[in-house]
């Protein structure tokens, strides 16, 4: 009981604290959003997959940011409630939650956060960043495709560029599961499955500055593959993200009217340097060259050339097992973006189309959105893949749905 | 001698002409008017590049002709860079919700294509955008990129109408067509003969029809230059139309070069977006 008055006092202190940074802003907002997605290619899926409605799911977002002392400190915090009706599963997700400090000279940022990396569009070479493909396939909007890292950042600000250095704690990408997609894979899906995560902490380092009126940007990563590389033993998969080292350069700028994005990557597979091992990805490097330009009022077009070039490819081919399809030695990817606007931006036509030359296979997504108001906007859209089981986007053919999505931003 | 005579006769004429070229700039201000370009310029000028710098708080009403509205807030900073009227804009979007945190950077130049930047906070994304057409609406409302962010006197050629009164103020009246294929074949515009700013200006396409009303529906002296602080512009073809108020203007508030940059695009600066 002694102590009570003390400690009111504190609490008190602390308040008064609070009420003292009298420059602190705070605001709160989220969304509710509903999403569905229905398979439209008629499969006799197997029993532990969601067939006819793969993806159902009811998602309560609630944002909470604040400022103060002068905007040298402040927070984020994103918490996502999320009711999956196809799963029947409901869970609490942090989609970000990170504190600032900003300075002249330098900025740091600690805890949950998103990052993009690169100028890819859809392409990524240098952005290593965790990703969320389950949520990219089933059509739900496209901050989903990217999930928070737990790390820090820290930015500086020399004369010759910016500097960003993160360290995080490795995340695995979220890849389509037999619970929701349809999949050939030569590793039954069925087979318990053993991975650890990595526990070292990744790094990775950007340079960037602009050349003259060109942004330009150099990449390097100390990470891990965030596919695992899977083999069986015995009765049981066992796996691990191996490591990955990448170094890479961008370059973006103005070009005949309209954005010419270059990007490269070379990407050192640690474990496998030599090729001769089937289950880890060789090294390779990645090529992209982009360019968008606007064709008329509210309309743009995007046009994107991806190449993939695998080292070791005599070792790989070699060591292969059989049964495993054999990918080619230069991959390559074209990619299509058509935007158009209508009645002062409350409705937007989007199409966007993988087209894989080299697989011959293609993946394409439609979609129209319509702004009812400021707080609410719908979207329907489709997930069409094309090709053979063969290619990237083939394998996923008996997965095509078509997807509605309706999001209450508060 | 007859050299000598020679020589004094122009200089008496001289003397005497140069009594009268001395009393020749007040009789041309009150009988000659400034020639059209240099009305239109220094429009131009008080509209787009007033001050060194500037930072308002802005928000915009777009209504639709069901009278359905959408709002926008936003902070608005604004540098002119030397004296070649370079310009670097930036502006912060506070609401909607579900646009909170965008914001959007140009690099203008004025003889080449702007650089255009977005910053999409939901996936911490800088990307360039393609700036090709001015013409295209700026953030869903009347006004296009060009309104926002201004056109040069080389891009039209102007014809002074006359002079009459608008409102209550003194005004010129100016038609302007533009050289290149652009949104509009026509404009009309009522600029205030003593503070150079436009008080009204109306768009027409190559039929002659009507399509676009701007208004400055207040007008006031900020830090002692003249402002428009709220404007209108109305779609006479759909009916929609935009109104946009400056609730708070500050002029040479000391922005720096450094602050239209993708770190800025990524960590809004919390001393002036606020």
């Amino acid at each position: 009981m002694k102590r009570l008055p003390l400690l009111i006092l504190m609490i008190s202190g602390v308040f008064a604290g609070a009420v003292n940074v009298n420059a602190a802003e705070f605001d709160f907002g989220g969304f509710l959003q509903l999403h569905a997605a229905a398979r439209t290619s008629h499969v006799d899926c197997p029993p532990e997959t969601e067939c006819t409605v793969p993806f159902n799911e009811q998602r309560l977002r609630l944002n909470a940011e604040g400022s103060g002392f002068e905007g040298a400190a402040g927070f984020v915090g994103k918490l996502e409630l999320v009711h999956d009706s196809a799963l029947d599963d409901t869970d609490a997700d942090m989609r970000e939650l990170y504190a600032d400090y900003n300075s002249d000279r330098y900025t740091a940022r600690a805890g949950r956060q998103i990052m993009t990396w690169g100028v890819g569009d859809l392409l990524f070479i240098n952005d290593r960043f965790s990703k969320n493909w389950v949520a990219f396939f089933s059509g739900l909007p496209l901050e989903y495709l990217k999930r928070g890292s737990d790390s820090v950042k820290i930015n500086a600000f020399p004369a010759f560029a910016d500097v960003e250095v993160i360290l995080a704690r490795f995340r695995k990408d979220k890849l389509p599961d037999d619970r929701q997609f349809v999949i050939e894979s030569p590793i039954s899906p069925s087979l318990p499955r053993n991975i650890d995560d990595p526990s070292d902490p990744e790094i990775n380092l950007r340079l960037s500055r602009y050349l003259g009126n060109w942004d330009a940007a150099a990449y390097f990563s100390r990470t891990h593959f965030r596919a695992p590389a899977l083999r069986v033993v015995g009765e049981n998969v066992a796996g691990e993200f191996p490591r990955l080292d990448t170094y890479g350069a961008s370059l973006s700028g103005p070009f005949r009217n309209g954005v010419l994005n270059l990007e490269a990557g070379y990407y050192d597979s640690r474990e496998d340097r030599d090729g001769t091992d089937p289950s880890i990805e060789n090294s390779q490097t990645r090529f992209l060259v982009g360019y968008s330009r606007q064709v008329a009022e509210d309309t743009t077009l995007g046009v994107q050339g991806f190449a993939r070039w695998m080292h070791d490819y005599d070792d790989y081919k070699r060591t292969l097992p059989p049964g495993f399809p054999k990918r080619d030695r230069l991959r390559t990817v074209a990619t299509l973006r058509f935007t158009q606007f209508y009645l002062h931006q409350t409705l937007k036509f989007n199409v966007f189309a993988f087209w894989g030359l080299s697989e011959g296979d293609g993946y394409i997504i439609p979609s129209v959105k319509y702004f009812f108001s400021d707080s609410l906007w719908g979207e329907a859209g489709a997930n069409l893949f094309l090709g053979d089981g063969k290619g990237q986007f083939g394998a996923l053919g008996e997965n095509d749905n078509v997807y509605l999505t309706l999001r209450y931003a508060f | 001698m007859k050299r000598f005579r020679n020589y004094r006769m122009p200089l008496t004429t001289g003397l005497a002409l140069a009594v009268f070229w001395c009393s020749l700039p007040a009789l041309s201000q009150a009988a000659e008017e400034p020639a059209v370009e240099e009305i239109v310029r220094r429009s131009l000028e008080t509209f787009y590049y007033a001050g060194e710098d500037q930072r308002a708080r802005i928000s915009m009403r777009l209504v639709n002709p069901q009278g359905k509205e959408r709002r926008r807030e936003m902070t608005l900073l604004r540098k002119n860079l030397g004296t070649g009227r370079e310009q670097r804009y930036y502006i912060y979007f506070h609401a909607p919700a579900d646009v909170k945190g965008t914001v959007f950077m140009v690099w203008k130049y004025p003889a080449r294509e702007d650089d255009r930047w977005i910053f999409i906070p939901a996936i911490k994304l800088v990307r360039r955008i393609a700036a090709d057409d001015k013409r295209s609406s700026f953030a869903g409302s009347d006004f296009t990129y060009e309104d926002v962010s201004g056109r040069e006197v080389g891009d039209e050629t102007h014809s002074l109408l006359g002079k009459s009164t608008l409102d209550g103020r003194p005004v010129y009246r100016i038609e302007s067509h533009p050289k290149a294929k652009v949104g509009y074949a026509r404009r009309l515009s009522w600029i205030d003969r003593e503070r150079s700013l436009p008080l009204k200006e109306e768009y027409y396409d190559a039929r002659g029809e009507l399509m676009r009303i701007f208004t400055a529906d207040e007008v006031k002296q900020v830090d002692g230059h003249w402002t428009v602080v709220r404007r209108s512009m109305r779609n006479e073809l759909s009916g929609h139309h935009t109104e946009v108020v400056f609730k708070e203007v500050e002029y040479d508030v000391g922005v720096s070069d450094d602050l239209f940059s993708e770190r800025y695009l990524r960590r809004p600066p919390g001393r002036w977006v606020r």
